[in-house]
């Protein structure tokens, strides 16, 4: 019997209802990500600060000479700006090739032809960088919070500043999708994860350095809006309640990083399609 | 405008909706300034049906305005009775597309990116995984379904493209030069396998090509395009068949004016790849009245042999090749 006439039947089984391909497009691509042991190594580095804090916590309510290492609301302030670099290193290695690896093998095409929207790719892709993101972020903040109150035996320090854990998630998700969104975005521009991110750390880089040579050359940090890093750090220092350096209002830094992540959706709206027209 | 009755029939009267599955409504699409598709009705019957016209004649573009990739600047589209605008979603639940150039999920074995595709359209995780095997066997790839399709040959490539379009089961497949760069058994193959999922397992296709003899070995029906419009469509038989007969015929003499009068007496006439002319002579008329005119542009025939009509001569026909 030649092969053709094995295997093939038609299918009479159940199919999903529209809406839930954003998770089938994450998960593949969390689960490639996790198959990655120079990934995991970084993971693994990324939560290393979090065994540090967890030690001091811990040390901090069981030891009366370790009293000055207690936590305060800028321990957690501190702990998600030093996570910036595991941000950084993390969205490079997951999302520089979300979509340019895609486009490079030309699977648009294929997953356009397939009843998913072009939002539901782009939630998809995004998900898949989010998660990681705010597993170096928000997930070991909120757990420090928690280890807090344990190793306390009481829960006095979050009663006394409940506002951290919406400023937690506050900060967190502003770090993550400032990223996340501008990553994405790259990503849909270029057919080479490498250039992506290269592109990514240049920019980065570029503007934060543009904002130190106008603060020397005018002795001032009005110009902190250039830097989303710096942008950052001042919505930061404001959902903390920490005092800010910065000469600008935080109102300002809110809407840099909101013009960040909108142009990052306009530049995915235009690029995220089955067939690139060339006119 | 000399009336000339070839081989070719005129266009068919726009079937019944409930006989097609796709029908396009005066649809235009333009790249810039540039028609790619220009005022295109057509209808595509259940079957199989070729799409067929030279390079740059409109094909891919349908096909991808059908898709929703491109959306057309006039017109309308329905696909399985639904509006392309509407109803995207609900369609590609229903088609399956083999993309003509090579395309893929980067970084997964053939077996992982066909049951991926498979959840992609809708089928639950277990379900797209049995099928992936089966479907990878069907196309003849059961043996190397292990193996990243990074690694696969061109030939494989193109199996495995219509692999993920078979997957969820589709009531409409869209194959897009579905032979791209296999050799000759590949292509048999690949053409054998064509064959079979349209006319043994009851799935309509519209098979989009350049070749010629693909879409005459698959196809009961035929579009053909040039140039972003319609030249004609119907059943492949029909357009062969009907009115007059073909002759091969090669001369010699002055045989840029022997083609003048050709035409100028009605009949059609145009070049293949060897010396040989095929003329399409109408009914009423035989061979002795191509005699006659040779004569009187003074020409010699060397050969004369009659033919029978292939889906060329409606191609040559319907895109004026001369």
């Amino acid at each position: 019997m030649p092969i053709h006439d094995q295997g093939y039947r038609r299918y009479e089984g159940r199919r999903e209802p529209h809406g839930r391909t954003w998770w089938v497009i994450a998960r593949a691509g969390i689960m490639n990500m996790l198959r990655q042991r120079k990934f995991l190594g970084l993971l693994l580095f990324a939560w290393a600060p979090f065994i540090v804090r967890a030690v001091q916590l811990y040390v901090a309510s069981n030891f009366q000479q370790a009293s000055f290492l207690a936590a305060t609301p800028e321990t957690f302030r501190e702990y998600l700006g030093q996570q910036a670099i595991f941000v950084f290193f993390i969205t490079i290695f997951v999302g520089a090739g979300l979509i340019a690896n895609d486009r490079r093998a030309n699977a648009l095409q294929i997953y356009l032809s397939k009843p998913l929207a072009r939002t539901e790719y782009i939630v998809g892709k995004l998900v898949t960088l989010l998660v990681f993101l705010v597993g170096v972020t928000w997930v070991p903040a909120i757990l420090l919070l928690i280890l807090q109150m344990m190793f306390a035996g009481n829960t006095a320090f979050i009663a006394r500043n409940l506002y951290l854990f919406p400023a937690i998630t506050l900060y967190s998700l502003m770090q993550v999708f400032t990223s996340a969104f501008a990553m994405l975005a790259l990503s849909s521009m270029s057919k080479s994860s490498r250039f992506v991110g290269v592109m990514y750390a240049g920019i980065i880089f570029f503007t934060a350095a543009m904002y130190n040579a106008l603060r020397a050359m005018t002795g001032s940090s009005a110009f902190a809006w250039l830097s989303p890093q710096d942008c950052l750090e001042i919505i930061g220092n404001a959902v903390f309640r920490v005092r800010s350096a910065y000469a600008i209002p935080v109102p300002v830094a809110f809407v840099a990083i909101a013009v960040i992540i909108a142009g990052s959706i306009v530049v995915l709206e235009r690029r995220v399609r089955g067939v690139e027209v060339v006119t | 405008m000399p009336e000339t009755l070839t081989a070719v029939a005129t266009p068919p009267d726009l079937p019944s909706p409930a006989a097609s599955t796709v029908e396009l409504d005066r649809v235009s699409v333009k790249y810039g300034k540039n028609f790619a598709l220009r005022d295109v009705s057509a209808s595509f019957q259940r079957g199989a049906v070729g799409l067929l016209g030279p390079n740059g004649a409109g094909k891919s573009t349908m096909i991808k305005a059908l898709l929703g990739f491109v959306p057309p600047d006039r017109g309308e589209m329905r696909v399985l009775g639904m509006n392309v605008k509407r109803s995207p979603l609900e369609i590609r639940a229903r088609i399956g597309y083999m993309p003509e150039s090579d395309a893929h999920i980067p970084g997964m074995t053939a077996v992982a990116f066909v049951a991926y595709c498979g959840e992609l359209a809708g089928l639950p995780r277990a379900d797209a995984m049995q099928r992936a095997h089966e479907v990878l066997y069907y196309v003849g790839l059961g043996e190397a379904r292990y193996r990243n399709v990074e690694t696969y040959s061109t030939g494989m490539k193109q199996r495995i493209k219509l692999a993920q379009a078979l997957v969820h089961d589709p009531d409409l497949l869209f194959l897009d030069e579905p032979t791209n760069g296999m050799d000759p058994k590949g292509r048999d193959e690949m053409l054998e396998l064509i064959r079979d999922i349209a006319h043994n397992k009851g799935l309509n296709l519209i098979l989009s090509s350049h070749l010629l003899p693909d879409v005459e070995y698959t196809c009961d029906h035929v579009v053909v395009m040039d140039k972003g419009s319609v030249a004609t469509q119907g059943p492949i038989e029909a357009l062969k068949g009907q009115g007059g007969r073909v002759f091969e015929l090669r001369v010699k003499g002055d045989i840029n004016g022997f083609v003048e009068t050709l035409r100028a007496a009605g009949l059609d006439c145009h070049a293949t790849d060897e010396d040989i002319m095929r003329v399409f002579v109408p009914a009423g008329r035989d061979a002795r009245f191509l005699f006659e005119l040779a004569s009187r542009e003074r020409v010699q025939v060397r050969h004369l042999r009659p033919s029978v009509p292939t889906l060329e001569d409606v191609f040559a026909h319907a895109v004026g090749e001369k």
